[in-house]
């Protein structure tokens, strides 16, 4: 008996100890890297992908994602328009609804969140935000026409006990973040996020009669679950969020109680409630750390009530989405590969001046992704996806990305893709109904309010050199991208001030985008940043050829920072400045207006600057004070037909420089580590 | 007693000896290979994928370890070892011939031991 319990001792000893090999080894592939530098340009991945860390969007006002753009060369962020005070971004010159935006791999920014969505995710709660330009993966969908921007939150593993943050500004804006996390178990691990923000007085610093920007609420809250097992392979996350966004614009005196769609005085409310759900579990198989499984599922609810003078505007997207995705090798690890699965559908509630729009969208497909990588030189992502759409059909999306490293320290990449869609019209263009334009469609009997899918394929090439100038680190970009609509669906506000027509391509349709980035560091901590950038946005409307209207031709950025050495205690000074130049841009057309109501053909070109410092008294406290269009530039007439709001010459959506002159912030972090 | 304890022994010999039969197609070794920089990394992963069967090699230019997983039906740490030595590397216990670690780029010269 004795010698069978020694026995079985010894078996469970082996046992045991074989467990430890295991657990040691899953440990030592968990690398912490430290975050030196704000935006990092890699040369060995094979997509034109740019990493954004939590580092660089501490170097701007940054309260929202929408704003986090600010000192990034490849995203244009546009003026926040007069009304909203919302900022759209760009990239390759075409508008978010063109863009693949994600968080963490879930599409988020689309359908009714297409116009406020990324003013939805505070900043505060990005980790790191990646930026593919061009065709993009086929994993996440077939949507993505000019690139993807996918955002990482703060995950509960590995995060701080408590982040709090507070922000005021000169435009009577006030923000406060707090974070808690809470270590549950040696597996369980959770966050809490909350986020209010709001605007309390009334600015009019043009004297135009109506505000530069919404007075505003905002109430965000999130709860992150992060399960971790690395002996099992198994992980895990879980995320509740609630959101509620209340906004009122429009002249000074009006009152929504007593003048909503009334005449006494011109104003506007949106109101959105949001409510989201995911789930994601991933398990890597034992002993092929390269095999895994993961099943993401996303549930939610948005729903946005407004109005702008006597238009009203309802929308209500109920969406389901969920992603199966299978990663492992074929033979050995230089041949990878993804396929899966995506459902995912969509219930509109929209009403537009109370006539109903409402429809139900759902798609199914499978995908395929391989990845070559000979781990030295040459790489390339093959990927290609079937789905079927109960609007767009039955059709087929190739996407190819293509990497080479011709000699050190530089990098070739090509791209080529295609990306088909349903333009949520009215959602994304909803600027449009703060103005005295009349919205029609020309009906082509398709299937999206008449209107066909939106197609479009685009190429891009870029290039990478690293080199040493004056013994200095330095890199530059250059690279070029066109996209090719086979058919879009064109907002003709090139025709009359006093309407906005929707209808298919009647001829060419492109974007081509040059860009050429030179970045240095001129001595040790003190950076720059530069990108020139020319853009050829032509669309044919029905008076002709017309570059789209509101967007630069050309640009230039300009970005410099300084950091000084990091005392006791952490102990840090931090400067940062941007400057931006834009030149001119094509106006929509006015000039059947009345004189005083009309806008010239192009816009003046001009240029702003933001500065920022911060100023870090250890590791846990940091206080920063900034400046946003420091120079304070503003545009001559931000509202169009002010005056007499509710006449026909009245339109708010003509914004092509800042409305709101300088304004000043300052803000301030704490931890508990 | 006697009888149930040997008894399980044999069984226990068998089980393992039978274990040991069946090759393990996802299995893991770390080897020492020595080298110095970005280039012997590269070298080395390449020379280790060349040898058919092997699905995973990662080589860590810190502590000189390569990491592989292999299938063992295929091919044996020996022939990755094989082939690693003749391009220049020299693991534990199978050696570069000098003519081959003569042909290393410059700054892949390690020191050998």
């Amino acid at each position: 008996m004795k010698k069978t319990l020694l026995f079985l001792t010894l078996l469970v000893s082996v046992f045991s100890f074989s467990q430890e090999n295991i657990k040691q080894d899953t440990l030592k592939t968990v690398k912490v890297e430290g975050s030196r530098k704000g935006i990092k340009k890699s040369l060995s991945i094979t997509t034109n992908t740019t990493l954004v860390t939590s580092k660089e969007l501490l170097k701007a006002a940054c309260c929202n994602l929408a704003e986090s753009f600010e000192t990034n060369p490849s995203i244009d962020v546009n003026f926040s328009d007069a009304l909203t005070g919302t900022k759209q971004i760009k990239m390759l010159g075409l508008t978010s609804p063109y863009i693949m935006i994600t968080e963490e791999n879930i599409p988020s920014v689309r359908g009714a969140s297409q116009a406020y969505g990324l003013s939805f995710t505070p900043g505060t709660w990005v980790e790191s935000i990646q930026i593919t330009k061009g065709a993009g993966s086929v994993v996440n969908g077939y949507e993505s026409i000019s690139g993807q921007i996918n955002t990482e939150l703060i995950k509960p593993i590995g995060d701080i006990p408590f982040f709090l943050n507070a922000y005021g500004d000169s435009g009577s804006r006030f923000e406060l973040n707090t974070h808690f996390n809470k270590k549950v178990s040696d597996k369980w691990s959770t966050s809490l996020f909350v986020h209010g923000n709001t605007r309390v007085s009334k600015n009019d610093m043009n004297d135009d009669g109506f505000m530069d920007n919404p007075l505003g609420k905002q109430l965000n809250v999130a709860n992150r679950w992060q399960y971790y097992n690395p002996e099992s392979g198994w992980v895990s996350f879980l995320n509740v969020r609630y959101m509620n966004d209340k906004k009122q614009t429009g002249q000074l005196d009006f009152d929504p109680d007593r003048d909503r769609l009334t005449t006494n005085y011109w104003g506007s409310e949106i109101n959105t409630e949001r409510l989201d759900f995911s789930s994601k579990i991933g398990y890597v198989f034992k002993d092929m750390p390269y095999q895994s499984i993961g099943f993401q599922n996303a549930f939610s609810s948005h729903d946005q009530e407004s109005y702008f003078g006597l238009n009203q505007y309802d929308i209500k997207q109920q969406s389901y989405y969920s992603n199966l995705i299978f990663n492992s090798i074929i033979s050995n690890t230089m041949h990878k590969f993804a396929t899966g699965l995506n459902f995912s559908y969509d219930k509109y509630s929209e009403f537009v001046n109370l006539v109903d729009v409402s429809r139900i969208d759902n798609s199914i497909g499978a995908f395929f992704e391989y990845t070559y990588d000979d781990n030295d030189k040459f790489s390339y992502i093959l990927g290609g996806r079937m789905d079927y759409h109960n609007r767009l059909g039955a059709f087929f999306t190739p996407r190819l990305h293509v990497k080479y490293n011709p000699w050190e320290k530089a990098v070739v990449r090509f791209s080529a893709g295609r990306g088909k869609r349903a333009a949520n019209i009215y959602a994304e263009n909803q600027n449009l109904f703060a103005s005295s334009r009349l919205f029609s469609i020309i009906n082509a009997n398709g299937k999206i309010y008449g209107l066909d899918p939106e197609i479009a394929w685009n190429y891009g090439i870029s290039f990478t050199q690293n080199f040493i100038l004056f013994g200095m680190k330095a890199d530059t970009t250059v690279d070029f991208y066109r996209t090719d609509f086979q058919n879009q669906v064109v907002v003709d506000i090139m025709n009359s001030p006093q309407s906005v027509t929707f209808y298919n391509s009647i001829g060419k349709s492109f974007a081509n985008s040059f860009q050429l980035d030179f970045n240095l560091e001129i001595i040790k901590h003190l950076n720059l940043r530069t990108a020139y950038k020319f853009y050829d946005i032509s669309t044919e409307y029905f008076r002709g050829s017309y570059q789209r209207p509101l967007q630069a031709k050309e640009r230039f950025f300009a970005n410099v920072e300084y950091a000084t050495h990091i005392v006791e205690n952490g102990k840090q000074w931090k400067f940062d400045f941007t400057w931006n130049w834009l030149g001119k841009q094509q106006l929509p057309f006015t000039e059947s207006n009345p004189h005083h109501d009309q806008l010239p053909e192009f816009s003046p070109s001009f240029s702003t600057m933001n500065a920022q410092i911060t100023r870090t008294f250890s590791s846990t406290f940091e206080v920063y004070v900034g400046g946003e269009n420091i120079g304070n530039y503003t545009q001559h007439k931000a509202v169009l037909g002010a005056d007499n709001p509710f006449g026909p010459t009245f339109d708010t959506s003509i914004v092509y420089a800042p409305v709101f002159g300088a304004m000043y912030y300052a803000g301030l972090r704490f931890k508990i580590k | 007693m006697k009888n149930i304890v040997i008894g399980m022994m044999l069984l226990l010999i068998t089980f393992s000896a039978q274990a040991q039969d069946k090759k393990n197609k996802n299995a893991k070794y770390n080897i020492e290979v020595n080298g110095n920089c970005e280039m012997c990394k590269k070298r080395i992963e390449k020379a280790a994928f060349s040898v058919s069967g092997v699905k995973s090699a990662d080589w860590h230019i810190d502590d000189h370890m390569l990491h592989l997983i292999i299938n063992e039906e295929k091919c044996s740490v020996a022939d990755i070892k094989k082939a690693i030595a003749k391009v220049g590397h020299d693991t534990d216990d199978i050696k570069a011939t000098n003519e081959d670690y003569e042909k290393l780029h410059g700054c892949c010269m390690y020191e050998r031991k």
